[in-house]
């Protein structure tokens, strides 16, 4: 991160990736426009977890709980209380930003290899938690969301092309979010605290509060991803509660590149289509996920926008 | 003396780890506007007892005051906001940050309370405080890629940026070469000007020259104090302390 | 059955979880406080081990003794090398890094599952026990197998217990555990030690899994449950502490059998893991471990 002189050519090259996304649905064949609908949402959930993992250094093994809380903080309040759909997308947020508030003030006591395991097990204690209230949350089954619920205003969720533009919102509201924050002085406290935490201390800042409120915004983008991705496409399930789904942000942004607002896109969407390319030749498609895994922490631990920041982008937030 | 309240104060300051006291009932006065240098033999406790004036780690007991308050309760970030600066004895900086970025974290922070952040006023205050350290030319230099003295000099900088009533200076000069050291007092001098300096320091003849006042600390206590040249002629300093590591 | 009865049968079925745990976590727990890192895949050393065992078992056809006294033995040897590997080839070029460690591990993880899924399938297989023998109480007969596992146990934890205080294999890890700089200049191979004590952990987890495929079957997914145990086992002992890890196995794997006779075991998982995560946040040494240094 360099000092805020040169905003330009990092403004135009984010606002250059959402008129190419805008874009590419007037090219992409329909079965791709539904894949990147499902990738800019997902998107949002990695560069939540970016922003901990990424710019603070702290590295959560449990994201998945602030997913499903959004998850469920939307679908459950307009399947049960027949809220509508930004009702349901505000309720999702909260609810994420309220556990990440909780878990932050419990987990942010421990730090390093404590701070994964408690973060992993509070994870854990949700997910047994919706498998066993299964009367209201459907348990391993979930439950799907009435068509006529998934409205917001005159726009149809359930239409594809809909549905693509909104996930498309709601990544460029993220990605928004995600460059002021970077940009802003309480962004470099939070680099700050991940290159020496004892120093900022030092320097009169109230470490266990920033984090706090890193742990908060993160969990909230995490939110907004998962009550976004039950209102469009209309499923609410405890899969997006397992261990599985907190380590995907993981290896999505680690692939992207940590601390590039970018990077989880790029890592979110390459991972993606091998996911989904090598599921059509065998059932055991997790191990490309596991290779992936340890090439990236063995050979490229800065994922690949960090690399091409480091050889030619600097300003590359 | 007694008059004023001292800027800084301790009572029976002690701190031990598993049974070892580092620090032992150490009762220390700083009036404000001195230079006061700490020296002592190594593990004598110097560490330890700024340490815990400027709340890195907690005491055993007793207490510390600072401006008329007792600050023993409160943590390391708000005795930073109160006015005591701590720089590190090991070179304690953002090295994958630029220069510039090193000094606004500093200055950001008490603009952040007093509302007046706006990137004029950020610009500013972190030019004044590298433009005072000699280092305005490097701000955009990636930290890490600085020059040791020149890494010490930042860790300074960032110190005075916060624009302390106590700057607390760790073995400041430690690993700079004599041209350095020389302009270094000049810089301590510049700061004593608006704000007390309490300086630990190995090199005698630097805390002979800068030092109004000294206090030697030898296991965990206050052996003696006084002025340059009541400590050199002091016979128990010299037994504990000046004879024994005359190489320091 | 009348409650005392009942409540019996629990203590049996709890001990025989408890036996197995505590080699599985005794394991977890060594890697632990040895080479301070997490191994997120020690669960999958568990199914490797059940897998083989099964493997190992089935060549054998007509005598279910022979083939089980076969996978005992080789089980955890196929096992251990795996693990050996796996650390030469990604933890030793991590040079033990803590966090890159969990992430390798998960990587190991998914590889290991995927693995046994490609060429053991999705199935279930039991293998037969080496013996079947009932031991006849007043109310009910007890499998006199499941006995023996609680026995096989106790003596490989006693075994344990006198390499790591007995010999000088023990003294190396215990040195190197407690200060690897000083070990390393004291001319102990830290490398080798770490490399052994990897596999070692992982053999136990195997051994674990081969005592216990007779009763419950082998299958791709069955590393999961164990691995989040000895997390639990190991939190709750003390990280690092061996004495605690025994303890909190047996004191775990008798709740966990109580509790999942008279309550739900959903229920029973979601509070113990509330519980130890608090533990963790709020007693970080553990409930048997003391203050740190």
């Amino acid at each position: 991160m360099t000092t805020t002189d040169r905003p330009t050519p990092s403004i135009l090259l984010h606002v250059g990736v959402i008129m190419v996304l805008a874009g590419l649905w007037y090219v992409l064949p329909d079965y791709h426009r539904a894949v990147f609908s499902r990738v800019m949402v997902l998107a949002v959930f990695a560069m939540g977890y970016g922003l901990l993992f990424g710019y603070t250094g702290l590295l959560s093994l449990g994201h998945a709980m602030f997913f499903s809380a959004g998850l469920y903080g939307a679908g459950m309040t307009m399947s049960m209380l027949g809220w509508n759909s930004l009702a349901g997308l505000g309720a999702g947020i909260a609810c994420g930003a309220v556990l990440a508030l909780v878990i932050g003030l419990l987990a942010l006591r421990t730090t390093g290899v404590a701070f994964m395991i408690v973060t992993l097990m509070f994870a854990q204690v949700l997910y047994l938690t919706i498998l066993y209230f299964n009367e209201y949350t459907g348990g391993d089954q979930g439950f799907s969301l009435r068509r006529a619920a998934r409205q917001i205003g005159p726009f149809d969720m359930t239409d594809p092309a809909t549905r693509y533009f909104a996930a498309l919102v709601l990544f460029a509201a993220a990605l928004a979010v995600m460059l002021y924050v970077v940009r802003s002085p309480r962004g470099r406290v939070l680099v700050a605290i991940r290159e020496n935490e004892e120093r900022v201390r030092m320097l009169g800042y109230d470490v266990f509060a920033a984090k706090l409120a890193a742990v908060v915004l993160s969990g909230a983008l995490c939110a907004a991803a998962g009550a976004t991705y039950a209102i469009l496409f209309g499923y609410v399930g405890a899969t997006f509660a397992t261990i599985q789904y907190s380590i995907l942000p993981l290896l999505w942004v680690l692939l992207g590149g940590a601390a590039t607002v970018l990077g989880p896109l790029f890592g979110t969407l390459f991972m993606y289509y091998v996911v989904d390319i090598t599921s059509n030749y065998t059932t055991a498609y997790l191990l490309f996920v596991g290779v992936a895994l340890i090439l990236l922490v063995l050979y490229f631990p800065k994922g690949v926008l960090g690399t091409v920041r480091e050889r030619w982008l600097q300003w590359l937030p | 003396m007694a008059a004023v309240t001292p800027l800084l104060e301790t009572r029976g300051l002690s701190c031990s780890f598993g049974g070892l006291r580092a620090v032992d009932r150490v009762d220390f006065t700083l009036p404000a506007g001195e230079i006061r240098a700490i020296i002592g033999p190594n593990g004598a406790g110097k560490t330890t007892f700024v340490s815990l004036v400027s709340g890195r780690i907690a005491p055993s007991s007793g207490s510390v005051v600072f401006e008329g308050e007792d600050i023993t309760g409160l943590p390391a970030h708000r005795r930073v906001r109160k006015g005591i600066a701590y720089t590190f004895q090991i070179t304690s900086i953002f090295p994958k940050l630029a220069v510039f970025d090193n000094v606004a974290l500093s200055v950001q922070r008490a603009l952040l309370h007093e509302g007046r952040l706006t990137a004029a006023n950020l610009r500013q205050g972190a030019m004044d405080a590298l433009e005072r350290t000699g280092l305005a030319e490097r701000a955009r230099e990636i930290s890490g890629n600085l020059a040791y003295g020149h890494q010490r000099l930042l860790e300074v900088a960032m110190g005075l940026a916060l624009k302390p009533r106590l700057l607390i200076l760790d073995e400041p000069t430690q690993g700079l070469s004599d041209g350095e050291i020389e302009n270094f007092v000049m810089l301590v001098r510049r700061i004593a000007e608006d704000a007390t300096v309490l300086l630990i320091e190995h090199n005698m003849p630097l805390v002979m020259e800068l030092a109004q006042r000294i206090t030697v600390f030898d296991r965990g206590r206050i052996l003696a104090e006084g002025t340059p040249a009541e400590i050199r002629d002091d016979r128990a300093v010299q037994d504990a302390y000046l004879g024994a590591s005359a190489d320091a | 059955m009348a409650f005392g009865p009942h409540l019996l049968l629990a203590l049996l079925e709890g001990l025989v979880s408890s036996a197995v745990l505590a080699l599985t976590a005794l394991g977890l727990s060594l890697v632990f406080g040895v080479m301070r890192i997490v191994n997120v895949a020690h669960g999958e050393f568990f199914m490797l081990g059940a897998v083989f065992a099964w493997w190992f078992s089935s060549m054998i056809a007509g005598s279910p003794a022979l083939g089980f006294l076969l996978a005992l033995v080789l089980a955890p040897l196929v096992v251990g090398a795996i693990a050996l590997v796996a650390e030469r080839l990604v933890l030793r070029r991590l040079e033990y890094d803590p966090e890159a460690t969990i992430v390798a591990t998960i990587g190991m993880l998914y590889i290991f599952e995927q693995l046994a899924l490609m060429f053991y399938g999705p199935e279930a297989r039991a293998v037969p026990a080496p013996f079947d023998f009932r031991v006849t109480l007043p109310w009910f007969g007890y499998s006199g197998y499941k006995l023996a596992v609680i026995a096989a146990s106790v003596l490989v934890m006693l075994a344990t217990w006198y390499v790591l205080t007995r010999t000088r294999i023990g003294l190396v890890m215990r040195a190197t555990q407690y200060d690897r700089e000083t070990a390393q200049a004291f001319g102990i191979p830290v490398g080798r030690v770490y490399a052994g004590v990897f596999a070692l952990g992982a053999m136990l987890a195997a051994l674990a899994a081969v005592l216990i495929v007779p009763i419950q079957q082998a299958h791709y997914l069955m590393g999961t449950d164990p691995l989040l145990l000895s997390f639990i086992v190991v939190i709750i002992g003390g990280l690092g502490s061996l004495r605690g890890t025994v303890l909190a196995a047996v004191l775990i794997g008798l709740t966990e059998g109580i509790v999942a006779v008279f309550f739900s075991p959903t229920l029973a998982k979601m509070l113990a893991t509330l519980f130890v995560a608090l533990v963790l946040v709020f007693r970080p040494q553990g409930l048997f471990g003391q203050a740190p240094r």
